[in-house]
């Protein structure tokens, strides 16, 4: 099939392709990501199957265009609200209209416009609209606050000036046909505002969806964490997993970094011994990364509870990466809750967390008491131990002398403080106290510090 | 770029999407519209066809079909983690090479022979061709057998989820361009460009680069048609009222909350299993005994058989029997 396979330089950027490029950028808008080369993957691809067949269009758009599960739900959509709304606006013969001749009706005709208003010709309108739309840059609509200047542009590219001063000419006129055609004329007007609103709308869900969702997410990764609201919730859960997931994919590369590179000798003569020594089979040196192993302890009395759901989440969602996690929780005293957190989901585990211990008001000395009589033992030179809490324990003695021993007995121990760093070591805060013991100790009260001490645990595990 | 190379190809142009169903439908895998849309895009495109979806839906099974319509060998590499170049491409042939050192030092008099000082040695043994790193001494392995068949090749790619993230970047040279990079011999180019079929369970997520590169087709549970005809080209010895029910029952079934859906592997096993026992009609004692044809958690067998007899009847009534 010769021509088929061309150069991209060599794609015409014909009429044919536009609706295929205004689809191109809806796709984006519908928050696919469409690179250049996919792009032109399709206008291959539609060079193949070519345009008549509306389904073979469809399959083909999709196995080009959305590659994971999710962007091909966003693509089905994508595709049906875009070519319902291309209906609308097509001419009878089909495919060609929505590139072609839909430009050539001549912008700021006031008569044509009147004309289409009289005759009520809803089909010659929706075109007009159309080319206004496309003329005053519909696609680039982001957020809803644009709604209306977008509906004026259309409607003033459409001619709405003309036909606003034939209604006043009219009226000035003062004979009752012609007040008879202005007052018809100007609920038609009207009725032709609520179309282009809704089709500023119907666009803006077509071209904006994507990159108000995106917006959000990157406000909501940097928004302190005891801030956000409850709506919020579900967005974030979502948001952790996919930092999460995307760490551990981070992680697991540095892990199996190559190892191969130093020849073993001893090893290689030892398996070569069979053929007296000439290296067929060579041995190379491995070296064996251990994942690190967790301990955190997550305060959840009232003031901090809201940072440990999404340290727990995080953690556990990161549990590929991590040989070994054990979790406390504490206010007043301290629990394990691994097994909560292993038997169910960690939504509902940290529900359950919470009414168990959570809410009551903290006291670090017995947390740490508690943990050095229960489990203290199982620490190794080879854990890391997170604290997540504030360090306020409402003036009971803190109990450094805990911390001490643990920070000896463990690889290293890290502080995560959801408090912002001037008020540390203020009021009841013995944070000044502990801080000498740990290795780390850092602010984290938003989505990205966790994200950022999360990494550096497990960068620090190589 | 690519013209000369595919008027080199035999491989008959397909003419239309129909004829890939037709014949896929000859090799016995009956296709839904999108992969025969796939199919037929990427052999006109020459792109590789990354193919996800549960496990069990006939992905490998769709490169098995496609090879046996087109006639043409297929080339299969299973990944796994730890899998290397050495073993996805080529291997030089270490003990040949040895002795062909061993052979070079025998002959090494003959070949500089009578020479006075060391510098005529030398002009000798650089005219004598260098064939330490050459093709004899290369081993294929299945990407380079792949790109060496003179009529061209079925390239499956196996659950491509399963091999590390290094080994994708590796592949990219091999996915869109055909070709592959020795660094001792240089760059081999495929003779015919090979149908490349990469399947993924989703275990984790593939690079940007890779997908960049490929079609992508999902292929899920098929619905309750396509699945009917699919049992009925695999276990053709089958009732049709008896395939109704079964077809029936399992859709219902992929509805229930369950930690593994049956799939439509399972679905023919169940189906070999019923004709195999002579049954005529779904009943629910045959069912609870048979349930672990279609399902392998305990969990789930021990979820579903609170259903089975509403499943049970219901697919019966569909299928016409009261």
């Amino acid at each position: 099939m010769p021509g088929v396979v061309e150069a991209p330089a060599g794609v015409p950027l014909t009429s044919a392709s536009e609706p295929l490029r205004r689809f191109l950028q809806a796709a984006r808008g519908a928050g696919l990501r469409v690179s250049a080369a996919e792009g032109i993957d399709a206008v291959r691809a539609l060079d193949v199957v070519g345009y008549s067949d509306r389904a073979v269009l469809k399959d083909t758009l999709g196995l080009v265009l959305a590659k994971t599960p999710d962007e091909k739900a966003l693509y089905h959509e994508a595709f049906d609200l875009y070519f319902k709304h291309e209906a609308l606006s097509a001419d009878k013969d089909g495919e060609n209209a929505p590139g072609g001749d839909v430009n050539s009706p001549p912008q700021g005709s006031g008569n044509a416009l009147s004309q289409l208003l009289t005759e009520d010709d809803r089909a010659g309108l929706a075109t007009a609209m159309e080319a206004a739309g496309r003329e005053s840059g519909i696609e680039n609509i982001r957020f809803f606050t644009q709604k209306n200047l977008y509906t004026r542009r259309i409607l003033v590219h459409m001619g709405l000036h003309a036909v606003e001063d034939e209604v006043e000419a009219l009226r000035t006129g003062e004979t009752q046909l012609g007040m008879d055609r202005a007052a018809l004329l100007e609920s038609r007007v009207a009725r032709l505002r609520d179309t282009v609103r809704d089709f500023v709308e119907r666009n803006m869900l077509l071209f904006a969806r994507g990159e108000n969702e995106q917006y959000r997410e990157a406000l909501l990764k940097s928004a302190r964490l005891s801030n956000l609201e409850r709506r919020d919730m579900e967005r974030l859960r979502v948001l952790v997993r996919q930092m999460a997931k995307k760490l551990a994919a981070r992680y697991a590369k540095t892990r199996r970094r190559r190892l191969r590179g130093h020849l073993d000798v001893r090893l290689t003569l030892r398996k070569n011994m069979g053929w007296g020594g000439i290296p067929f089979v060579t041995v190379w040196k491995q070296k064996r990364i251990e994942k690190p192993r967790v301990m955190v302890l997550c305060d959840v009395s009232g003031s901090v509870a809201a940072m440990s759901q999404f340290l727990l989440m995080f953690l556990y969602a990161l549990n590929e990466a991590l040989s070994d996690i054990r979790a406390f929780a504490y206010s007043g005293s301290l629990i394990e809750v691994s097994d909560i957190l292993e038997k169910e989901p960690v939504e509902q585990a940290i529900h359950r967390i919470m009414d168990v211990i959570g809410f009551g008001s903290s006291n670090y000395g017995n947390a740490l008491a508690d943990f050095e009589d229960g489990w203290m033992e199982f620490v190794t030179n080879k854990t890391t131990v997170i604290i997540l809490g504030d360090a306020r324990g409402n003036h009971n003695d803190p109990r450094i002398d805990i911390l001490a021993r643990l920070s000896q007995r463990s690889r290293r121990i890290i502080w995560l403080n959801p408090e912002y760093r001037t008020m540390w070591g203020t009021g009841d805060s013995d944070m000044r106290r502990y801080a000498p013991f740990c290795n780390v100790v850092t602010e984290c009260s938003t989505l990205r510090h966790l994200e950022r001490a999360i990494s550096d645990v497990l960068e620090g595990a190589n | 770029m690519d013209n000369a190379r595919n008027s080199s190809s035999p491989i008959r142009p397909l003419q239309s999407i129909e004829e890939v169903d037709a014949g896929l439908g000859a090799a016995g895998y009956i296709a839904s519209r999108p992969i025969s849309t796939a199919i037929y895009l990427a052999h006109h495109l020459q792109k590789p066809i990354l193919v996800e979806g549960p496990a069990g839906v006939g992905k490998t099974e769709l490169a098995k079909s496609v090879a046996a319509w087109l006639k043409l060998p297929l080339i299969r590499m299973q990944c796994y983690e730890g899998l290397d170049e050495s073993k996805a491409l080529y291997e030089w042939k270490y003990g040949k090479q040895l002795l062909y050192t061993q052979i070079l030092k025998d002959k090494v008099g003959s070949v500089i022979g009578e020479s006075d000082n060391l510098a005529v040695a030398l002009d000798k043994l650089h005219a004598f061709g260098d064939i330490f790193f050459s093709r004899n001494f290369l081993e294929p392995r299945p990407l380079l057998r792949a790109l060496e068949q003179p009529g061209g090749a079925v390239l499956l790619i196996d659950e491509i989820d399963k091999s590390d993230q290094e080994f994708e970047a590796f592949l990219l040279e091999i996915l869109s361009d055909y070709q592959v990079t020795v660094p001792e011999i240089g760059c081999v180019t495929a003779l015919v460009p090979p149908i490349v079929l990469l399947t993924s369970n989703s275990t984790r997520d593939l690079g940007d680069a890779l997908k960049r590169r490929c079609l992508h087709l999902h292929i899920g549970f098929p619905d309750e048609k396509l699945e009917a005809r699919i049992i009925a080209s695999r276990v053709p010895d089958i009732d049709v009222r008896l395939l109704k029910q079964l077809v029936s029952f399992v859709q219902q079934l992929r509805a229930l909350d369950l930690k593994k859906l049956p799939s439509v592997s399972e679905t023919i096993d169940w189906a070999k299993v019923m004709v195999l026992m002579h049954i005529a009609v779904l009943e629910t004692a045959v069912v609870r005994d048979t349930l672990n044809v279609l399902l392998k958690f305990e969990a789930d067998i021990e979820a579903a058989e609170k259903h089975i007899s509403s499943l049970t009847h219901k697919a019966q009534r569909e299928a016409g029997i009261a």
